[in-house]
């Protein structure tokens, strides 16, 4: 993907606050990034580093998430502030999501052929036809016909994620989001889900895919590019090989050497994890947040550090204000 | 929830508060209303009949000359009394009975649904009936044992459907793995969780309660002596309250059940709101 | 005599209507572990690894099989000697929000301990007992102690429960999935409070799907698929000589941060399983013959401490 390619969704210093008893919890603080055509965008990060208030907040504002300030534009309009009569329409068709707990959100009184009529029909559209496509795809995933038939719980989790990723994309979104869609499921079905996502975008079917997990591992299979979060704001943004080769940002240093791999046994090298935990985001304060757990934090870090620019990677920590690589 | 979010939601909840005022209203009636009226015996003829309320009679007489008012607060005691223990009664039965097979599950639960299955599906006013009408003498307190010892049957479902699912949650298998009893995981793990579900099916067994109790009354099958609010009703129809247009006499028992009871739902209604987050206004 | 025997351990679930047909959890499975051994059970879901699990800590009963810890049959025990059984064989299970019950402080968890075997120690001895395990899995006692679950993280919640075994004098700890619920950066520390505990002489089931944790952490592994162990041995044994097509695959599968996988090739997982061939893995087996539709497998050593449970591991 070389060459000048086209942005289809930039998010400029996006926050989203949940609204609680006891104040604002700040998850999505102030993130800016863009996808481009076809390009395979990672979001990584680990509890509460706000991942899926992004991809959620991005596509449905449901209280208590507040839309606090920034914008997502989207086919030259900023999607967080559209009325919900537009936002429908912008939904499904030009960005859309599959959800983290989608597999076991289908009704499982309706058969599949029927779950998926009725989706369509929000749409204008129809089963009948759509028909021809939707076997196609289902023929993409591994999935033969008979399934339509089925209902939900006939099949196994490795087939009903399937299942909603043909669900989600048939109307070829430009930009889609897939929030934890290989957590819940094995070894072999992950793979073949990560498989599925590389030939949907191969074959056009899917534009842009933002691809939300905890696991760099797995991005290192498809992703182009990282964004790394942590605790509501983004850490480091670069693409994959680099991030792996030589990442920036402690936070990614420490996160990658904690990764078991086949190769390293206990008894050889002990490795080891980051101590301490995520801050609270209720009512936090400025000030880089990983500073408590960062080995190298040092009295500027008590400021928020911009996003700094190093070699066209983006990183917001205080070690790279001069622009180059410490 | 944290016991100071409860509180702080229990005590915003509009319909909570109501419930509560109309409930501390009653009681206090029922416990200072004897003192404060002039007649000290319900059944007592203490002046001319057919009266409308008046100065000597705050609630005017019926028929027979009976102070209105003084039956009313003696009446409200003995409802209020077989709604408590009735309600208690029932809540507790329908508790061990649900917990037990719940927990245990296998035969015990087969034998212990089959006898709920069975006691559901007889009507209870007509089992009631059956039982009264065979008792030689009743009271208020035999009453609310009979009504007890009736309506548990679905708080026991109800219950044993949460403890199926309770049970399979890992701090059971924990209390497990310590070698803990049974007896003890039920009301030391598996209750505790259902506190909330607890407190909103004891309002509702009240509420029961009460209504059960006016309907034998009304029929002729309540206590023996003495005085409720369904005695009250049941006399007022008796004796053409309503057509003699003795309105202080006719409307004034029902409407005060009707309040109970309603009461009782808006009070679950608003317990309802507290406890579950997605009902709340934020 | 090993710390931990199992044999022929087979649990049955009924299935369908009025229960006619039976779904073989565990399926004739036989293992020992040794003292001071952490070995990983990994398998998929269906495999039958938390299923093993809860039939060792005596959660559920057995259909059929033995199990023998230190040479004693534990599979009819109840009452005076299951308490006993429970002082030498515990677990920790995998999602720590649900192993506590949200409505009471933390330390609940481990005074129900002192409550149930050892009820005469008295308050203050209880409190030193406490801190000494709080700290000896890294935590600092007085940020724990007194705290709700909602108060602390994944992380603080698991070595909490590890640290409840440490009250007792646990030889066999069963680790049913304890980290899949936490962040990547706090597995790798627990996994290493799991090697200290082999280094005070406990043993470990490590129930896992995740193979690099295991491989990371374990002396031997059980490679479980729908009820059976299909391989078995030495870890460096098994992940570097995989022998059964259905290890071959899982290696294959697993995401590595250095290895990329080649996705121009279509990846076939599960299919639904349409043959009653003897062997379980026949319907995606790369391998098979005709021999493996009428003969059912069984456990071939093909070097010393590996065993594979396939009708061609000979060859």
């Amino acid at each position: 993907m070389i060459g000048v390619a086209e942005v289809v969704l930039d998010v400029r210093d996006l926050r989203i606050y949940y609204r609680t008893l006891y104040g604002y919890v700040k998850a999505v603080d102030g993130v800016s990034f863009d996808i481009k055509r076809g390009e395979i965008l990672g979001i990584a990060g680990e509890s509460g580093c706000g991942k899926s208030t992004l991809g959620n907040g991005l596509i449905l504002l449901k209280p208590p998430m507040k839309y606090m300030g920034g914008e997502a534009i989207l086919d030259g309009k900023n999607i967080m502030a559209l009325s919900p009569k537009e936002l429908r329409k912008v939904r499904y068709g030009k960005i859309s999501i599959i959800p983290q707990y989608a597999m076991d959100a289908m009704n499982p009184t309706k058969k599949i052929k029927q779950i998926i009529d009725d989706l369509l029909h929000e749409h204008g559209e129809s089963f009948e036809r759509k028909k021809d496509l939707i076997e196609e795809r289902l023929e993409i995933v591994n999935l033969g016909k008979k399934v339509l038939n089925m209902y939900p719980i006939e099949l196994s989790g490795g087939m009903k994620q399937r299942m909603v990723m043909v669900i989600s994309t048939l109307m070829n979104p430009d930009v889609l989001i897939a929030d934890e869609i290989t957590s819940a499921l094995d070894v072999s079905s992950q793979r073949s889900v990560i498989q599925m996502l590389y030939e949907m975008r191969e074959k056009k079917i899917m534009g842009s895919l933002a691809f939300i997990t905890h696991d760099l591992s797995v991005l290192y299979q498809i992703a182009d590019k990282v964004m790394v979060l942590y605790a509501g704001r983004v850490a480091e943004i670069s693409p994959m090989a680099d991030i792996v080769q030589e990442p920036l940002h402690p936070y990614t240093k420490m996160l990658l050497s904690s990764l078991p791999k086949i190769g390293v046994r206990y008894s050889q090298t002990k490795l080891k994890g980051i101590p301490g935990y995520p801050p609270s985001l209720l009512n936090i304060g400025p000030g880089c947040r990983f500073r408590d757990r960062c080995p190298y934090a040092f009295e500027k870090c008590e400021q928020d550090p911009p996003v700094f620019d190093v070699d066209g990677r983006k990183v917001s920590c205080w070690l790279f204000e001069r622009g180059d690589v410490n | 929830m944290t016991r100071k979010e409860f509180v702080h939601f229990f005590l915003k909840n509009k319909k909570v508060i109501f419930a509560i005022c109309v409930y501390a209203g009653l009681i206090i009636l029922a416990l200072v209303g004897p003192y404060l009226s002039p007649y000290k015996d319900p059944l007592a003829f203490v002046g001319p009949g057919y009266q409308p309320p008046s100065k000597e009679h705050w609630l005017g007489t019926n028929t027979f000359g009976q102070d209105i008012f003084t039956q009313l607060v003696y009446g409200l005691r003995s409802s209020l009394f077989v709604g408590l223990l009735g309600g208690t009664l029932a809540t507790v039965i329908g508790l061990l009975i649900g917990f037990v097979a719940g927990y245990k599950g296998g035969w015990f639960d087969e034998i212990l649904m089959m006898f709920t299955n069975i006691l559901m599906v007889i009507p209870t006013l007509a089992l009631l009936i059956i039982i009264a009408a065979y008792l030689p003498y009743r009271g208020v307190f035999i009453e609310s044992i009979i009504i007890g010892f009736t309506a548990w049957p679905w708080t026991a479902r109800a219950v044993r459907a949460q403890t199926l699912s309770l049970k399979t949650r890992e701090f059971v298998d924990l209390a497990r793995i310590t070698a803990r009893k049974p007896m003890k995981i039920i009301f030391g793990e598996i209750m505790p969780n259902m506190m909330s579900y607890v407190f909103m099916v004891f309002i509702l067994q009240f509420g029961g309660a009460i209504l059960a109790a006016t309907g034998l009354d009304f029929i002729g099958l309540g206590p023996t002596r003495g005085i409720s609010l369904g005695i009250m009703m049941q006399q007022a129809t008796l004796w053409n309250a309503i057509q003699l247009g003795m309105w202080w006499w006719a409307i004034t028992p029902g409407a005060v059940i009707t309040l109970m009871v309603a009461t009782l739902y808006v009070m679950n209604a608003g317990l309802d709101e507290v406890f579950n987050p997605k009902l709340r206004e934020m | 005599m090993s710390l931990l025997k199992v044999q022929n351990l087979t649990k049955e679930f009924p299935l369908g209507f009025f229960g006619k047909e039976r779904l073989k959890a565990v399926d004739d499975v036989s293992f020992e572990i040794e003292r001071s051994r952490i070995v990983s059970l990994i398998g998929e879901s269906g495999s039958g690894k938390t299923t093993v699990g809860k039939l060792i800590l005596k959660l559920i009963r057995p259909s059929s099989g033995q199990i023998l810890v230190n040479g004693r049959d534990i599979t009819q025990i109840k009452g005076k000697e299951l308490r006993e059984y429970y002082r030498k064989v515990q677990g920790v299970f995998q999602d720590p929000f649900s192993s506590f019950n949200p409505i009471y402080k933390i330390d609940r968890v481990l005074n129900m301990v002192f409550e149930e075997f050892f009820p005469d120690t008295p308050d203050s001895e209880r409190k030193t007992r406490m801190e000494e395990v709080i700290a000896s899995v890294g935590m600092n006692p007085r940020e724990i102690l007194g705290k709700y679950p909602h108060q602390l993280s994944g992380g603080q919640l698991q070595r909490i429960l590890i640290a409840r075994t440490l009250l007792l004098d646990v030889e066999l700890l069963i680790a049913d999935e304890i980290i899949s619920m936490l962040d990547a950066s706090t597995r790798v520390d627990i996994l290493n409070l799991l090697g200290d505990l082999r280094e005070r002489g406990m043993s470990v089931i490590f129930i896992t799907h995740d193979l690099s944790l295991g491989y990371y952490i374990s002396d031997e592994t059980f490679i479980m698929y729908r009820g059976n162990i299909v391989e078995m041995g030495d870890t460096e044994k098994v992940f570097h000589n995989p022998i059964h097509p259905y290890t071959k695959m899982l290696l294959e599968s697993v995401p590595e941060i250095d290895r990329k996988w080649d996705l121009s090739k279509r990846f076939v997982p599960e299919l639904v399983s349409s043959s009653n061939a003897p062997c379980k893995y026949y319907d995606r087996c790369p391998i098979r013959d005709e021999k493996c539709l009428v003969q059912k497998p069984e456990m071939v050593e093909v070097e010393k401490n590996h065993k594979v449970l396939c009708l061609k591991a000979g060859d």
